[in-house]
């Protein structure tokens, strides 16, 4: 296995930290590195040009035009300590060692005695050493080895090439970010690079030491120290040089808080408009590097990459390469403040024109993300909830009692009922009444207006149908329980379910039955139809699916709990939620579960597809925006208390209710607030969207309608 | 009324008028099976070994009038040295079949529906690659495969994939390319930063970000497809896409008279094209 570069600085300088924990975290991070970077050589060592037999053992020799990224290159290394959790293979060692490493108190060039082994990098080890030359200080320094009799001729020069290439300019460079060069020779067919050792901890083992992602103050002032440390390689004369491997594990943090690159066993002397071969390492590397393009733009999109992995956590070589924008930082990290997001997202432009032309640009505009935070750690941790957050409404209607409903729009109208038994008809525009039906029971079904009239369910057991024009009351249909769930309407037929058992599908013109479907449990999740589906659940924790004309069962699901989430039905799939706690895709077809995304709360939000994502409440106090095809998670924001209230949607934003009184206006796309609207009790109710203006209704009695524009 | 319970008992209607239903005539009397399956694998003109492996496994339980077909279908593609790619791949399909036959079919056997419908599929077909990737990550580091399934049952079929094999949906004369390929040189083609042709001579283009038996953490994609009747599905390596363009898929698919024959005229062409890579190909046709 002879990559080319020097992973060894790397290893020389934790060693160094000697804090074997440390260590462990270290070696098990590369053992897997190494064995991702494996795979993509796998591929290239099996070209059919490729020496069957060589092609495992030196995968480069296959591809010798393409030197493979650096920092994936496979560096095997021996288990340093006890930590099980090393996997270096055995044999690998067992062969290395056949290989002769030098032991401790060899000496190099009568000059450089051997303390000890620190890594195997590249094509042959890293060791800490002392400069005797120095008799009374202990001056150490990292030695690092490259045994150039390797079987295969190419390998053996790209890596002598490389690790030539290392050292001229490392000699050529003179920045306290930058490991000073000591001496270059050759011994016993071996080559040596003697370089400053570095004390500290590479930021990639940081950021395994902790569970938390670090703060934002640390890291901006790393990264203007990077920037600082790129300006320099970049204004090189004669030729700017690019690093070309930026990330976390080649960025050193000495103890006085200081940073330094290390391993430039691939910086390339940029020269303009020329094109060379893919290097760096996959998840921070620039998508035209790819294309053989390194320039120093490319450096800023890895220093951002690396940025993002440091605020977040998430380990970018663990993803779909180039997938930052869809893995906003603020969803990970709240701390971070929206500027400091908005830097980063620029540096990790595709384009290298949206990039920052240079690195004092980017310095620049950290330097002012950091300045507003600086002294007054406080504000980093609050949720940045700015002047524009609260808002005053448009107009507010009471009633005498609660509202629990979500309320229907049309033609300039609001219809909601309340538990004070009545169904309102309000102005859309200004809240005045204009009409008001009372019934004998508490309305909380939500109303639903097709043609003129407006149907509504009510706890006395009755859904009613009422001239939207009149409020005068059109025709009745008793049940024999409490309606809760609210009615539909389709194919001018309305679907609504009862607490006697039934759903019943009646004439939306006279009220005369069609059918109705006994669920063998209390309907109060209101139905989903498409097509030829009529989709709904009851008490007993059944997803049930209908025939929409005859009413005959296609199909049931039992969740684990009772079901009062409205199912939605989007593409092939029904999505619904139920008090197990989880949210549930079941294909439309057979109702089989396709997947399940758990809260820690019931779900008794009724679930919001847009696009190919799903919105959804819990009452573990989370809005939920996940992959509807896959259920996994995009973003989820907490609010302070449950969230049965089910989410609307209105051009890239989504609102949503809480039990905490608040209506929550988020970015569809990132689960970032943009505002919120108080009111003086919890929302069970759902927002509608109309005409630039949202409508909640709140169980302090009164209707909000509140303007979508800021400033209003 | 579950998926099991249709599965093997007499069903209410199916369609909504009873009339349409008595006229169509049944399955029953329909001599060709209603899912036709075909397969062929290849080692290819430059290859020493085939590193694919596949599986398919279809039923047809004839006990309602109205049996739903089921099949399962898996194609990977291994690689890693001497030999090690085909043990990644046989490997892979043994063990992630075996997952789908114990958490599906065997609880459908012994009529305990209610086992196999209360996972979410997703969650069983997650399972048999992450029971893969297992079993791969222990042969040997520099080892791994991709892995593709389908499991159809009725008119839907449930896809988990991992790796830059592919499944296709063809309906009506239109390909659609169901899986993303985990390369990165995909990843550059859609982020416009690269052209489909600069993709195929990229040198890079074997690059996989994400395979079986690559470490612990593995997450595959999973797809829902609806198959109409009269569509296809087509699971296969790189070895058939790599050579053969979609239009060629399309006409070749659609002027055999069987799938078995289009399988293998799919692999006759990749090999006529170079057959630089070893080349499977599995096709189910729904005729129902």
């Amino acid at each position: 296995m002879p990559p080319p570069t020097s992973g060894g600085i790397i290893e020389s300088a934790q060693t160094a930290a000697t804090v074997s924990s440390l260590l462990g975290v270290r070696w098990t991070m590369s053992a897997s590195d190494e064995r991702k970077g494996l795979l993509e050589r796998l591929k290239a060592a099996r070209e059919p040009d490729s020496d069957a037999d060589s092609s495992a053992e030196e995968p480069l020799a296959s591809a010798p035009d393409q030197a493979l990224p650096g920092g994936e290159q496979p560096v095997s290394k021996p288990a340093p300590d006890s930590d099980g959790s090393a996997v270096a293979p055995e044999a690998e060692v067992h062969r290395r060692t056949e290989e002769d490493f030098l032991s401790p108190g060899e000496r190099l060039q009568n000059r450089y005695e051997i303390r000890k082994f620190l890594s195997k990098g590249g094509m042959g080890a890293v060791y800490l050493a002392r400069d005797i030359r120095f008799p009374s200080v202990e001056k150490l320094v990292a030695v690092k080895e490259m045994i150039s009799t390797i079987r295969d001729s190419v390998t053996s020069r790209i890596s002598l090439e490389t690790f030539e290439r290392e050292a001229n300019i490392l000699a050529s460079l003179s920045h306290p970010a930058i490991p000073k060069v000591f001496d270059y020779f050759h011994q016993e067919r071996r080559v040596y690079l003697v370089i400053e050792f570095i004390e500290g901890t590479d930021l990639e083992s940081l950021l395994a030491e902790i569970d938390y992602p670090l703060p934002q103050e640390k890291v901006v002032d790393w990264a203007v120290q990077a920037c600082d440390v790129l300006f320099y390689l970049h204004n090189h004369k004669p030729s700017p040089i690019v690093f070309r491997d930026m990330k976390p594990s080649n960025i050193m943090l000495r103890q006085d808080g200081h940073i330094v690159l290390i391993d430039f066993g691939i910086a390339k002397v940029f020269q303009a408009g020329k094109r060379g071969t893919m290097i760096g390492t996959e998840g921070y590397s620039p998508p035209e590097q790819y294309r053989g393009i390194a320039e120093p733009r490319g450096d800023l999109y890895a220093l951002g990459a690396t940025l993002h992995h440091l605020l977040t956590k998430r380990d970018p070589r663990k993803e779909p390469p180039f997938t930052f924008h869809d893995h906003p930082i603020r969803g990970f990290n709240p701390t971070v403040t929206p500027e400091l997001e908005a830097v980063i997202g620029r540096t990790l432009t595709y384009e290298i024109e949206d990039r920052y032309a240079s690195t004092e640009e980017l310095k620049k505009d950290l330097l002012r993300v950091l300045r507003p935070t600086s002294g007054m750690l406080s504000t980093t941790f609050s949720q940045p909830l700015t002047l524009h957050d609260e808002r005053n409404p448009l107009w507010s209607f009471s009633c005498e009692d609660e509202i629990r409903c979500t309320p229907a729009i049309s033609e300039n109208a609001l219809y909601l009922g309340s538990y004070d038994k009545s169904l309102y008809c309000l102005e859309a525009d200004t809240g005045t009444e204009r009409w008001r039906y009372s019934t004998e029971g508490g309305v909380v079904s939500s109303p639903c207006v097709w043609n003129e009239t407006v149907f509504f369910g009510s706890e006395d057991q009755i859904l009613y149908a009422v001239f939207t024009r009149t409020g005068r009351i059109v025709w009745t249909c008793p049940t024999d329980g409490k309606i809760r769930s609210s009615p539909k309407q389709e194919y001018d037929h309305i679907f609504f379910g009862s607490d006697d058992h039934n759903v019943y599908a009646i004439s939306a013109k006279s009220g005369q039955e069609l059918w109705r479907f006994d669920a063998g449990a209390p309907v109060r999740s209101s139905p989903a139809i498409s097509g030829e589906f009529i989709v709904f659940g009851s008490e007993d924790g059944s997803v049930h699916a209908l025939d929409v004309q005859s009413g005959e069962s296609r199909w049931k699901y039992q969740t684990g709990r009772a079901l009062q989430s409205t199912p939605t039905i989007a593409g092939d799939m029904v999505y619904v939620g139920s008090r197990d706690s989880s949210l549930y895709a079941l294909d439309l077809a057979n109702g089989w579960p396709v997947w399940r995304h758990r809260t820690k709360g019931q779900v008794i939000s009724s679930p919001m597809v847009v696009g190919k994502v799903v919105y959804f409440g819990s009452n573990d106090h989370n809005i939920y925006a996940v992959d509807a095809d896959k259920g996994n998670l995009i973003w989820k924001y907490s609010t302070k208390g449950p969230v049965v209230s089910s989410p609307a949607s209105s051009d890239g934003a989504t609102y949503v209710g809480s039990a905490d009184g608040n209506l929550y206006c988020l970015d569809a796309k990132t689960g970032e607030m943009l505002w919120r609207f108080g009111t003086g009790g919890p929302i069970t109710g759902s927002a509608v969207v109309g005409n630039g203006i949202v409508y909640v209704g709140s169980t302090d009695h009164t209707m909000y309608a509140v303007s979508i524009e800021a400033g209003d | 009324m579950g998926l099991m319970n249709r599965l093997f008992r007499r069903s209410p209607s199916k369609n909504q008028h009873r009339v349409t239903r008595e006229a169509e005539t049944p399955i029953t009397e329909v001599r060709a099976s209603p899912l036709d399956v075909g397969q062929a694998s290849d080692i290819g003109n430059a290859r020493e070994t085939n590193e694919d492996a596949f599986f398919t496994l279809q039923a047809l339980a004839g006990t309602s009038a109205q049996p739903v077909p089921l099949a399962l279908l898996m194609v990977a593609d291994g690689m890693g040295g001497h030999a090690r790619g085909e043990e990644a791949s046989s490997i892979a399909v043994r063990v992630a079949s075996g997952v789908i036959v114990r958490e599906v079919l065997l609880p459908m056997l012994a009529s305990r529906p209610a086992e196999a419908t209360s996972r979410p599929v997703h969650d069983i077909l997650g399972e048999a690659i992450s029971s893969a990737n297992e079993a791969v990550s222990q042969i040997e580091a520099d080892t791994g495969t991709t892995l593709t399934s389908a499991l159809i049952v009725g008119h839907s079929a449930y896809l988990a994939h991992v790796g830059d094999s592919r499944a296709y949906y063809l309906d009506r004369g239109e390909l659609h390319q169901i899986t993303q390929d985990h390369s990165i040189v995909n990843r550059l083609v859609q982020l416009g930063q690269i052209s489909a042709d600069e993709a195929h001579s990229h040198p890079q283009r074997n690059y996989l970000y994400r395979a079986v038996g690559q470490g612990a953490e593995l997450q595959s994609d999973t797809y829902l497809q609806r198959l109409a009747k009269g569509s296809y599905l087509i699971l296969c390596t790189d070895g058939l896409w790599n050579e053969v363009t979609e239009q060629e898929i399309v006409d070749v698919v659609g002027t055999s008279v069987s799938s078995q024959e289009a399988a293998n005229r799919l692999v006759d062409r990749a090999n006529d094209r170079g057959g630089e890579d070893n080349i499977t190909v599995l096709i189910a046709k729904i005729s129902y």
